[in-house]
């Protein structure tokens, strides 16, 4: 947080109204971009806002503010801002808000409310928005008196951005930002009941050295949290000291170079055959900034069956929530490796005491190399892994990903080389169709000058994509590659194999005429409407072409329609509730891993 | 099996802390059995004390969730032997000439008192753990009980010791009543 002076050009102690102090309380935070749309209730604030410093983006649809907001603080690991009016400008942040809260990413989403004398009357765009978003916010605030905006938005981007990231609400009633009031940015913070723990306790961490120590085949499960606690180098460190395999999940690729050797890729639900067998079969699991999501463990009684547990996390609710832990560590991610790394040298200096895994390393190693994540070429057609293979290898992992949820989301994380922390945005734990266009465009905003993809289903794209109007006027060309197989793909793989091919709702009709769909909406009008370039792809010959056309364009958004095979399914595959043993790798095909065990 | 644990959350005296708490325990999947609020010595703090039904487990979940609010400053779990919990009940028993005296006297055995007499009817206030409140229903259920108003269980350790001392020093503006 800057204490810099502000720049609306108001003095310290001058009498200023509510919508000031609140534009200046904003810039004194560090704010340098919000996404927004004015509205009735939070209309005072638009007037300073236009004089400020800030930069405010007016996005289409108040749940792009909030992705956009996301997007932007997942690269730059500062707090992202959205804005909305009361009522359904509020609501309409909800999935994003919730979204925020179960990735953990630190948001400030600031609504406008009815005044308060009309506040519980059922006014005109009245919404209890911090009732409605209790349960999926960090904290939140209803600010009355304009006295205290500059206390609650300090305290909001303090709790948003520290211990455990997540969103802050802040409702401000219309009357608290007319009326006028003096500005006093609060020296220090009084919050007595949040004192997150970021120092892990000495004993714990020795506890978890000697379990170490003890183990055979240990493994490091590594979580969102690692590359939030900007933790990869020490991660890093850790792996290459004790030659632990690792895997990451859905929220930490990226945290863990692909390239290394000791990667086994994402465990659970479309995880590896060999970073699923290696937590199986582990007996020692070392959890960084995970959190034993149901995507990963599967049936929680058979998953790890032989493993003990160190859980390392910043939110100590998260302990032993899911899986007992032998060994619990609260404490920030990078806090915890670096104390985890110096224990693990002095422990082996004093007890002479060397680890080696080789024996466990060579195994799961052999199961990588034996069970890669791999696909079948279609007869004819493009393949929509071929698609995404090619923009990773084409644009790098210097180039940031972001996916919105279903099989597209499934095959960027298999087939995009991950390489960098936050080069990777998705919705992990929410799931939310529709996160990735205005993730993209906050991404965007955050690296002006870099190359943003979007990795984007047919089904994901129409729920946000008014949103490249908003890129196309405020000149933030992201890239966005429709995976389009003309169906809710991740649906209709389940109704593929668990519905008697019963292909209920999941048609988009996106599709050209050859597979008999009416390709509504054509992707390529479409993208040309809202001022960007438009291509289409569906041969792989052209596929290569397309992609560099794509990388040449800087100027606008270009959106390209990868016209794909849509029977390609997501594998490997655990079904939902079966025990992590019965990975599928292709249908009805088990890998043997037994046979590779020493 | 589960097993009634009593909480004493100490929060900070704020608008919406209720209802976050409330809230909580709704999202969780917990039931609350009991719940009161009041003041403390402390004009900037509130106790709630929450009875609920669950298993340790479940509980230690609970109690780091509880922990996580913002407003929440302090969980104390209480257990029955070293503290004192109490509730308070005010019930409307119906009488007549006859039954007048019986209700007295039971009034009376169970160390509870006369509030409010009509010709036809008495209010008693009776304060105890629930064991004593119940087994006094009891007893007077034959008479006619026509009206129960029951608070919520508060309670405190026994012992010198306080538990909003050390809060105390960490809010801001605070000092002893």
């Amino acid at each position: 947080m800057t204490t810099e002076p502000a720049t609306t050009g108001i003095s310290s102690d001058a009498t200023l109204t509510g919508a000031q102090s609140l534009v200046r309380a904003l810039e004194q935070a560090g704010v340098e971009v919000i996404f927004g749309i004015p509205g009735g209730a939070i209309l005072p604030a638009y007037d300073p806002l236009f004089d400020s410093s800030i930069r405010h983006i007016l996005v289409r649809h108040e749940q792009g503010a909030g992705h956009a907001a996301q997007g932007y603080a997942m690269v730059t690991g500062r707090v992202g801002v959205c804005m909305a009016t009361s009522g359904p400008g509020a609501t309409n942040l909800v999935t994003a808000i919730a979204d925020a809260y179960m990735d953990s990413v630190p948001i400030v989403a600031i609504t406008g409310q009815v005044s308060s004398a009309v506040i519980g009357s059922d006014a005109f765009q009245e919404a209890d928005i911090r009732g409605i978003t209790l349960p999926i916010t960090k904290h939140s605030y209803l600010v009355t008196d304009p006295a205290e905006i500059p206390r609650v938005i300090a305290e909001a981007f303090h709790i948003a951005s520290t211990g455990r990231p997540g969103p802050v609400l802040v409702d401000i009633a219309k009357d608290a930002l007319v009326n006028t009031t003096e500005y006093h940015w609060p020296h220090e913070l009084a919050l007595p009941g949040y004192r997150p723990t970021t120092k892990p306790h000495g004993k714990q961490v020795r506890e978890a050295a000697r379990l170490i120590a003890a183990s055979q085949r240990p493994v490091l499960y590594v979580g969102g949290g690692v590359i939030k606690a900007d933790a990869a180098d020490e991660l890093r460190q850790l792996a290459d000291l004790t030659g632990i395999p690792v895997v990451t999940t859905l929220m930490a690729r990226g945290a863990f170079p692909d390239s290394h050797e000791l990667h086994l890729g994402m465990p659970g639900m479309h995880g590896t055959v060999a970073a699923v067998a290696a937590l199986q079969k582990s007996d020692l699991l070392i959890s960084l900034g995970a959190r034993f999501d149901d995507r990963v463990t599967g049936q929680l009684a058979s998953f790890a069956p032989e493993a003990k547990v160190i859980h390392a996390d910043i939110d100590p609710a998260e302990i032993s929530k899911n899986r007992t832990a032998d060994v619990p560590i609260v404490g920030d991610c990078r806090e915890v490796i670096t104390d985890l790394i110096a224990t693990l040298v002095k422990q082996a200096d004093e007890d002479d005491l060397t680890l080696d895994f080789t024996p466990w390393k060579n195994q799961v190693l052999g199961l990588k190399a034996k069970f890669p994540v791999s696909y079948d070429r279609p007869a004819e057609g493009l393949a929509p892994q071929t698609v995404i293979e090619r923009i990773s290898q084409i644009a790098g992992p210097a180039a940031t990903y972001v996916a919105g949820v279903g099989q597209h989301q499934m095959w960027a994380t298999h087939y995009v080389d991950f390489e960098r922390p936050r080069q990777w945005l998705n919705s992990g734990g929410a799931g939310t169709m529709g996160y990735a266009v205005p993730a993209a465009m906050g991404a965007q905003v955050g690296l002006p000058g870099q190359v943003v993809w979007t990795i984007d289903g047919d089904g994901c794209f129409q729920m946000t994509n008014q949103e490249l109007a908003t890129c196309a006027i405020e000149g933030i060309p992201i890239k966005v590659a429709v995976i389009n197989n003309s169906s809710l793909g991740m649906v209709r793989q389940w109704q593929t194999l668990l519905y008697d091919e019963r292909y209920s709702n999941t048609d988009l009709n996106t599709g050209p005429e050859s597979i008999g769909a009416l390709r509504i909406p054509d992707f390529v009008k479409l993208a040309e409407a809202y001022g960007c370039v438009g291509l289409r792809c569906e041969t792989e010959a052209d596929l290569d072409a397309t992609i560099e056309k794509a990388m040449a364009i800087n100027d606008r958004p270009v959106v390209i329609d990868f016209v794909v095979e849509r029977d390609a399914m997501v594998w490997p595959m655990i079904h939902g509730g079966a025990s992590n043993d019965d990975i599928q790798i292709a249908r009805d095909l088990a890998p043997d891993w037994d046979e590779e065990e020493l | 099996m589960t097993t009634q644990h009593t909480l004493s959350v100490l929060v900070e005296n704020t608008p919406g802390v209720l209802a976050r708490v409330s809230s909580l325990f709704m999202r969780r999947g917990f039931n609350i059995e009991s719940l009161a609020v009041g003041p403390t010595e402390i004009p900037e703090i509130s106790r709630m004390t929450i009875v609920v039904n669950v298993d340790d487990l479940p509980l230690e979940q609970v109690t780091k969730q509880l922990n996580k609010l913002v407003n929440v400053l302090k969980i104390v779990e209480l257990e029955s032997s070293s503290a004192v919990e109490r509730e308070l009940m005010l019930i409307k028993v119906k009488t007549d000439p006859q039954t007048r005296g019986q209700v007295l006297e039971t009034v009376q055995l169970f160390r509870a008192k006369v509030v409010d007499v009509a010709h036809d009817a008495v209010t008693i206030e009776a304060t105890g753990n629930s064991a004593k409140l119940n087994a006094m229903l009891n007893v007077l259920e034959p008479f006619g009980i026509r009206e129960i108003a029951q608070s919520g269980r508060v309670a405190i350790g026994r012992g010198a010791r306080s538990i909003t001392d050390r809060t105390l020093r960490t809010v801001p503006g605070a000092q002893s009543a």
